[in-house]
């Protein structure tokens, strides 16, 4: 055993990296469950994200092109289930569940020829000087541009709710569907656009995964991120920054644990692999200790009938 | 008089299996306080809905200042000058007041800005209320303060206000009208929608009254009796329930030191409530919704267990025991919510029946269920309680609100229950339904058992209790004789006005 093969400063870039995906799928469905909608379709979501994302971005070369692909295969699936649950008035569980099953064999259906290639790779940022500042520089300043953007989504999400007017009428809609139908607000567009967040982001999550952080194709390879991802956004209580703390917390120990695994460490692998979910929910179940709780229409179909 | 500020002229809405308005035609005028009487189904609540551009009307046509008035959503209306004070609350709990007023308005200004006005017209129009609560932590007075002065921030014409007062203590109802008369001398409309006649007397200058969806009538209330407006609204004479006998017997139910922590964050902590209930009395609970009325009846009925010496029964510590121990004993239970809570909404009424009747009519044995036997226990409470359904089968989810309600009374009166404890027995029902249950109530004492009505009906509770007590936060007042109990004295056992006049409510306690 040598831990002294793990370098602190890898460690906590490479955190970043893992956790990315699992940040930007939690805070599109924050958004979607602050508007009362439950979607367990996150998962297929990402996976159609990330086979979208890998594959333009395999026939165009461009991994811009493909980020862009995989926000729109995300949002376009999750139209779907905003079809499904806001106008066919289904069950919101039974079509989240559906519509992960349906991304999983989607996604495996377009990949097929897509195995064993290497996707152009997407560049990191590299500021003269500032990327060259020991610790601060690798950690901070040289990463890929989604990851940056993962963070502003975050705090832009959280400004959003708190102090506009649209989060406000979003968080009204979660909140009463019946009072904010009462007072004139369109409760089913206001819905779907939040639907249609959550799948851009969960796409845009799946092709980090298949773009840059692994970066290659492979079925199945969000690997229940997308479940994970929805635990987080009850975990941390519907809170943008407890989200963001979590996927980093997540992520961090999930990159440690396997440190420690390639350090020889005397545990288990087992018990090892099952650290981060554990640490992650435990942490996060003490925090959720206060009195917020869940948005009270969160789940409950909605129809205009009276 | 003026040209009208809103005329209404053959309007006619129609859903599927009913029409709710039929060529209903009024005239509101300027500076006008404007009554819209008539039972629960009589198509009130749709009329203004139309008004208020959230139903679109299939036929007939509306006038606002002499220019025709078609609003195709509430935003419409609201920039017309029409403001609605909603009958259950639009109000969203988790959201702070000022957040809950912003969401009401067209154009709102900055949270700053809109929590100075929202103080300046909270004082202006005596309507104390602090911008930055929670809504979930207020009273049903406050919280409907906080839309009444969602309303005044857009400077209405026309204020619509359906069932204001069902909520409220007689002292909040009195500032609410102090409050209404002011708007009204400052040039406002208001239309008023309720059944309690004398407060429209009291406050209406002029009443339309509705049966079945139809105009049958309008009248100055000032210069009408109760009893004719009454009599207009459900077509027939009433019928007052009568007492037959005044005789007590020995104690039967003995509450003591009842606390019970609330199951729900918005719920009420009950803290050591006593009374006792003698065999042939009614025991008449009053206070306005959320002191604890819920958490009550659970600990009474046996769906929260406390400690069990709290409640006895014949002498018996019963309140470590569950629903149906205690029916086994013969103490019944009907609670407020009748979908979901006193009957099962798919289920069929012969099912619903089942549920609380199989014990005490011995409707199950050795596993099985005797359905022979349960459908005509269903069809007995049917008849014995009028209840206008198709038969046993119809699901409990089908039936109207009062017929319903008389079902889910009739169930628990017919299995005759020594103990019989209601929550809101006549919520939402109409007056001749009304009338039937309480009768019932009124016969089922004269026959020795012992019965606590929760009610927030005060009417109600002064027509059949024997002695009367009120909930405020938890607590239960001194239990008084209701014969002879003024309207004040009832007030002040409520708790007075939440956190209003608390100075002087004080001085007179």
């Amino acid at each position: 055993m040598d831990l002294s093969a793990i370098n602190p400063v890898l460690l906590i870039a490479s955190l970043m990296v893992a956790a990315t995906p699992l940040l930007l799928a939690a805070i599109g469905e924050l958004v979607v469950e602050k508007a009362g909608v439950l979607n367990l379709g996150v998962e297929g979501m990402m996976i159609v994200g990330a086979i979208s994302g890998f594959a333009i971005s395999v026939e165009t070369g461009s991994p811009f092109l493909g980020l862009i692909a995989a926000i729109i295969g995300g949002a376009l699936l999750s139209l779907l289930f905003a079809f499904l649950t806001q106008f066919a008035l289904a069950n919101q569980v039974a079509s989240g569940l559906a519509l992960t099953l349906f991304g999983l064999g989607l996604s495996a259906l377009m990949g097929q020829s897509y195995v064993g290639i290497k996707p152009p790779a997407m560049a990191k940022l590299d500021l003269p000087v500032i990327s060259d500042i020991p610790v601060i520089g690798p950690i901070l300043f040289s990463h890929d541009p989604v990851l940056y953007i993962g963070i502003a989504l975050c705090a832009a999400v959280w400004a959003f709710l708190k102090f506009s007017r649209g989060g406000l009428v979003l968080r009204a809609v979660g909140e009463s569907h019946d009072a904010a139908h009462a007072l004139g607000y369109n409760v089913i567009r206001v819905r779907i656009l939040a639907i249609m967040f959550g799948g851009a982001c969960a796409g845009l999550g799946g092709a980090y995964i298949s773009l840059i952080r692994v970066p290659q194709w492979t079925e199945g390879m969000t690997a229940g991120i997308g479940w994970i991802a929805l635990a987080l956004v009850v975990f941390a209580s519907w809170k943008p920054w407890r989200v963001l703390l979590g996927a980093y917390l997540f992520g961090g120990i999930n990159v440690l644990q396997l440190n420690l695994q390639a350090a020889g460490i005397a545990i288990p692998v087992e018990y090892l692999a099952m650290s981060p979910y554990l640490i992650t929910i435990l942490v996060l179940v003490i925090m959720s200790a206060d009195k917020s709780r869940a948005p009270a229409s969160l789940g409950r179909t909605f129809h205009a009938s009276q | 008089m003026t040209a009208p500020l809103l005329s209404i002229s053959g309007l006619t809405k129609a859903y599927p299996g009913v029409v709710a308005n039929d060529n209903v035609s009024f005239d509101i005028g300027e500076s006008e306080v404007h009554a819209l009487l008539g039972e629960n189904g009589a198509g009130k609540s749709t009329l203004v809905k139309m008004i208020y551009g959230l139903v679109k009307p299939d036929s007939g046509t509306m006038t606002w200042k002499g220019q025709p008035f078609t609003p195709a959503e509430p935003k419409a209306a609201r920039a017309a000058g029409v403001a609605m004070v909603f009958q259950h609350f639009s109000l969203f709990d988790a959201l702070k007041v000022s957040e809950n007023v912003a969401l009401g308005m067209e154009d709102p200004p900055p949270m700053g800005d809109l929590a100075r006005r929202i103080r300046k017209v909270s004082e202006t129009y005596g309507l104390p209320l602090d911008p930055n609560r929670t809504v979930g932590d207020l009273s049903a007075g406050e919280r409907q303060r906080v839309e009444i002065i969602r309303c005044l921030l857009q400077d209405p014409k026309l204020l619509i206000m359906d069932e204001p007062t069902s909520v409220l203590t007689p002292q909040e109802v009195d500032i609410l009208f102090k409050t209404l008369n002011k708007l009204k001398e400052e040039g406002t409309s208001i239309l008023y929608i309720s059944h309690k006649l004398e407060e429209i007397r009291a406050l209406c200058d002029h009443a339309t009254i509705l049966r079945l969806g139809k105009n049958v009538g309008e009248c100055v209330p000032a210069e009408t009796s109760a009893r004719d407006m009454a009599e207009m609204m459900v077509g027939d004479t009433l019928q007052t329930p009568t007492r037959t006998t005044e005789k007590t017997g020995e104690v039967v139910l003995d509450v003591s030191g009842l606390s019970l922590e609330p199951a729900t964050p918005f719920g009420t902590k009950l803290k050591n409530i006593h009374f006792t209930v003698r065999a042939g009395e009614i025991l008449g609970i009053g206070g306005v919704a959320g002191n604890g009325q819920d958490e009550l009846l659970a600990a009474l009925s046996g769906e929260t267990l406390t400690w069990k010496d709290a409640v006895k029964v014949n002498g018996k510590e019963v309140a470590n025991l569950g629903p149906n121990a205690r029916r086994r004993m013969g103490i019944l239970a009907a609670p407020e919510e009748r979908l979901g809570h006193a009957a099962a909404p798919d289920m069929s009424l012969t099912e619903n029946a089942l549920l609380t009747g199989a014990i005490r009519e011995k409707l199950t044995g050795k596993g099985f269920v005797n359905w022979s036997g349960t459908t005509a226990f269903a069809e007995k409470i049917i008849k014995d309680f009028d209840v206008r359904t198709p038969g046993p089968h119809v699901a409990a989810r089908a039936l109207s609100g009062g017929n319903l309600q008389k079902f889910v009374i009739g169930r628990e009166v017919l299995q005759r229950p020594e103990v019989l404890i209601v929550n809101q027995p006549t919520w939402g029902v109409d007056a001749a339904a009304a009338a039937a249950i309480r009768q019932a109530l009124l016969d089922l004492a004269a026959n020795g058992a012992a019965i606590v009505v929760i009610s927030q009906d005060l009417d109600e509770l002064m027509e059949i209790s024997d002695r009367f007590g009120a909930l405020n936060e938890g607590r239960l007042s001194d239990i008084r004789p209701a014969a002879g109990l003024t309207i004040d004295e009832i007030g002040l056992m409520m708790g007075g006005a939440h956190g209003m006049e608390v100075a002087q409510v004080g001085e007179d306690a």
